[in-house]
């Protein structure tokens, strides 16, 4: 077979399909294979339909491909609905029963492996995924050894008759998956070994521990909530304050009120969350208290497609708030610029004093992919508080825009904030001339960030005729297809800052003849953008906003005959 | 009396002359003066409306952020902040109407804080609409045939979600008011005071008078921390009890609840954070 293999396992809710997930693209990249998994799903607890794909590959993989190389069947009625995903030499294996007979006499090929049966010979139904785990791991032919420790860690607390029911079923399916004898050819790749595999969620989880962050509050919705859980989880190594708020307008005021105190806090929230907490973040903006908001995305109006993907809701973190205020967005694509990216917004948050607001949404939070590993002493928590003295004013004018910011208990002086509009000690005012200098500063601070500014990066060709223009989560699958259709006329500008616009932008832009923009949402939101603030267009809009991620073979199609 | 929680010079407030809340702003800065607390370690987190206007005129310091807000903001202060003194203070609308939510999920947090509610049963700032406290019948420049919702009773819902100290004061007699305050502040966990006062502007029905003769005092044989007499109290709405209605110091803060306090006492702003100590979590 060929040195890129896609495995999609096609089974209900409830089914543990997750845990399969988590323990083999492990075991496959510590065997030396690159891997990429990605899930889709309905958005209920038990039953419908919901796929998992694995990518493993010889080279660095970080894409959803529509094709299905590997399909594996775990319950009734789990084809149909990917069935244009099957090729001429899929090979769907499953218990002879759930697999209907359209697809047997299909021309693919059929493996029979009652899944069922054999967890049953183990002690009952709840071992299939561990049969499935020993099935993925015999045809790759990784290690038992390793195998058998992963899922004995998986199940260390669950008691000595579990673990060892599942190592029985995981031999038993190691066994069936060798049986099979599906010629995996891949490469190995040493390096793939040293790298680090994590999840979307993890990498802001990770990067605000980095930054920092010792406060976080939400409400739960997916698909934001695994960050929270997160930081649950290390809350008492970490001494994170975790509170689950009792609504989104909550969480964003309370990280307000955390700030002031000389935290350093963060929300999690997805769309509908995020327009609850606009008020809030207009507060943050004439307080000039810090704050950082993780905003991933999904399909939206209202409640939409709540487990499913898009890019639909730039405008609303561009434009969210009452009133005329700077902001900072970030868009991450990789889950190392997941890390950097989010360690660095609480310092810039602490700095300017302006909202930072990480853009993800579902594909990148629920997705797995590796990295290289990232030295850590390299990031620099900075804390620009300052110590008060009896005749400290909050919102003192300055050139750059920016008041030093106390706290309470820190110093000899008050600090007042103030939502109404204030003077430079934070009482009330109505004089005209305080309000526009007050206005003025606030923008001011806006000016003085974009010295710093994060420059997008151009992938591929340096002399290019053609540019496509990404950001966020669709890096992965457009820098997959410049590299396959490696092209010295095409290259890619990958935005992981979209607000303000990279100092960059016009220059990038300009070198181009043909521009490209590719976006999961419906009206280009960032194309919109762009031409807003250099008045150039795009002569090539591919917008995808059915609820999925773009695949590589979507791309590659649009792009031919436009390049 | 001058206290050390007045300015040098005396702002003007923008209240009517007459108005409940300059005995409230007066008893409050005399209460914290008389026991000692430094004007470095209050915070007055306030929403917005004619009753949170108070941050303005005391002297220490202040977030005086949105509408019906106060409450998560002070719950983020005193949870960053434990040494903190952390009053949360505003009207009825704004704590009951707007911050509803927020006032039910305050209370079962027990956050270590003095929540205060100017309770003067109508909207000021906005111009005399009915406020949830305002009792049924009351006719305002919007409800002009009379309120005909059910009245907001912040005494029974306090009691009722477990609060650790309910009490209702009334701006009328600030010896009460003044005692009551202290106990609040001194109390270790959520604490609220509904602090009945007149709105000379526009309650014509709830007056100075009105609430000298429908109130009382509960008496030295009431059992504070009975639950069920509590609340037996908090529903006597013909003549409205004063005092200290409920009391349960038995249960954890929230800050005394978290995992971030558990090794480690200090406010979070003192402690030190080490970006390599996260790399380990990469360790796949």
């Amino acid at each position: 077979m060929k040195n890129d293999i896609s495995i999609v396992l096609s089974g209900e809710a409830g089914q543990g399909i997750k845990t399969v997930e988590l323990l083999i693209i492990r075991a496959l990249k510590n065997s030396g294979y690159n891997v990429f998994s990605t899930t889709e799903l309905m958005s209920r607890v038990r039953g419908g339909n919901n796929t998992t794909e694995i990518r493993v590959s010889n080279k660095k993989v970080q894409a959803f491909v529509d094709r299905i190389d590997i399909l594996i069947v775990l319950s009734k009625n789990a084809i149909s609905r990917i069935e244009n995903r099957l090729i001429k030499d899929s090979i769907i294996i499953g218990q002879n029963s759930v697999i209907e007979e359209k697809y047997k006499n299909g021309g693919y090929k059929i493996k029979d492996v009652d899944m069922g049966s054999l967890a049953k010979e183990v002690g009952g139904i709840i071992y299939s995924n561990a049969i499935v785990y020993g099935l993925i791991a015999g045809i790759f032919n990784i290690d038992l050894n390793l195998i058998k420790e992963y899922i004995t860690n998986h199940f260390s607390t669950k008691g000595k008759i579990i673990i060892e029911n599942n190592i029985s079923a995981v031999i038993k399916g190691y066994e069936k998956g060798n049986e099979l004898n599906l010629e995996i050819q891949i490469k190995k790749d040493d390096k793939a070994k040293n790298q680090i595999i994590l999840s979307g969620t993890e990498s802001i989880g990770i990067g605000a521990l980095a930054g920092g962050c010792d406060f976080i509050t939400a409400y739960p919705m997916s698909p934001s909530t695994g960050v929270i859980h997160f930081l649950a989880k290390h809350s008492e190594e970490y001494g994170v304050v975790v509170e689950q708020a009792e609504d989104e307008i909550s969480a964003i005021n309370m990280i307000q009120g955390a700030w002031y105190a000389g935290a350093r806090a963060m929300t999690t929230t997805s769309g509908g969350g995020f327009a609850l907490m606009e008020e809030g973040i207009s507060n943050a903006a004439i307080t000039e208290v810090p704050i950082v908001i993780h905003l991933a995305q999904r399909p939206a109006p209202s409640t939409g497609l709540p487990t499913r993907t898009e890019q639909g809701d730039l405008n609303l973190a561009l434009y969210a708030g009452h009133g005329e205020f700077p902001r900072i967005i970030f868009a991450p694509g990789n889950f190392t610029d997941g890390i950097c990216l989010t360690q660095k917004a609480f310092n810039l948050a602490d700095k300017y004093q302006v909202p930072v607001i990480i853009l993800t949404d579902q594909f990148y939070i629920d997705s797995y992919q590796s990295i290289k590993s990232i030295d850590f002493s390299d990031f620099e928590v900075e804390n620009y508080i300052t110590k008060t003295d009896k005749d400290y004013k909050r919102y003192k004018i300055t050139e750059d825009g920016i008041s030093p910011r106390g706290i309470p208990m820190h110093g000899d002086g008050f600090v007042r904030f103030d939502s109404h509009e204030h003077d430079e000690s934070g009482f009330i005012t109505e004089d005209f001339d305080i309000r526009k200098k007050m206005v003025d500063k606030r923008l001011k601070k806006l000016e003085s960030y974009s010295k710093e500014s994060i420059d997008a990066e151009i992938i591929g060709s340096k002399n290019y005729k053609t540019l496509i223009v990404g950001w966020g989560s669709t890096y992965g699958v457009i820098k997959e297809v410049i590299q396959e259709l490696n092209d010295d006329d095409l290259a890619f500008a990958y935005f992981k800052q979209v607000y303000p616009l990279p100092n960059n932008t016009k220059e990038i832009l300009s070198k181009a003849k043909k521009l490209i923009i590719i976006e999961n949402n419906a009206t280009s939101q960032f194309g919109q953008l762009i031409k807003r603030y250099t008045g150039m267009e795009f002569t090539k809009r591919i917008l995808k906003y059915n609820g999925m991620p773009f695949s590589i073979e979507e791309i590659i199609e649009k792009l031919n005959g436009i390049k | 009396m001058k206290t050390n929680f007045d300015f040098d010079n005396i702002p003007e407030t923008s209240w009517c002359p007459g108005c409940g809340n300059f005995a409230i702003l007066k008893v409050l800065k005399e209460a914290l003066d008389e026991l000692n607390i430094d004007p470095q370690k209050l915070v007055i987190s306030a929403g917005i409306g004619q009753a949170a206007k108070i941050s303005q005129y005391i002297n220490s310091n202040c977030f005086n952020g949105l509408h019906g807000r106060a409450l998560p903001v002070a719950t983020g202060i005193k949870t960053s902040n434990p040494d903190l003194v952390v009053v949360a203070e505003g009207g009825d609308g704004d704590m009951y109407g707007e911050g509803g939510n927020h006032f039910i999920h305050a209370i079962r947090r027990n956050i270590d804080i003095i929540n205060i509610v100017h309770n003067n049963m109508v909207y000021g700032l906005t111009l005399g609409q009915a406020s949830p406290t305002s009792r049924k019948g009351s006719k305002t420049t919007l409800q002009l045939d009379g309120v005909f919702l059910e009245s907001f009773n912040p005494i029974a819902v306090a009691i009722s979600l477990n609060a650790s100290f309910v009490a209702r004061a009334f701006s009328g007699d600030m010896k009460q008011l003044k005692k009551i305050l202290k106990e609040a502040v001194n109390h270790k966990g959520y604490a609220l005071v509904d602090v009945f006062h007149p709105c000379v502007s526009f309650n014509k029905i709830n007056t100075f008078k009105w609430f000298k003769d429908n109130t009382y005092y509960v008496d030295e044989s009431y059992d504070n921390t009975d639950k069920m007499a509590a609340l037996e109290k908090a529903f006597e709405t013909d003549k409205f009890p004063l005092g200290i209605i409920y009391k349960n110091g038995k249960n954890k803060t929230f800050s005394e609840n978290l995992k971030a306090y558990k090794n480690d006492k200090r406010p979070l702003y003192q402690r030190e954070v080490n970006p390599e100590e996260v790399e380990k979590l990469l360790s796949f």
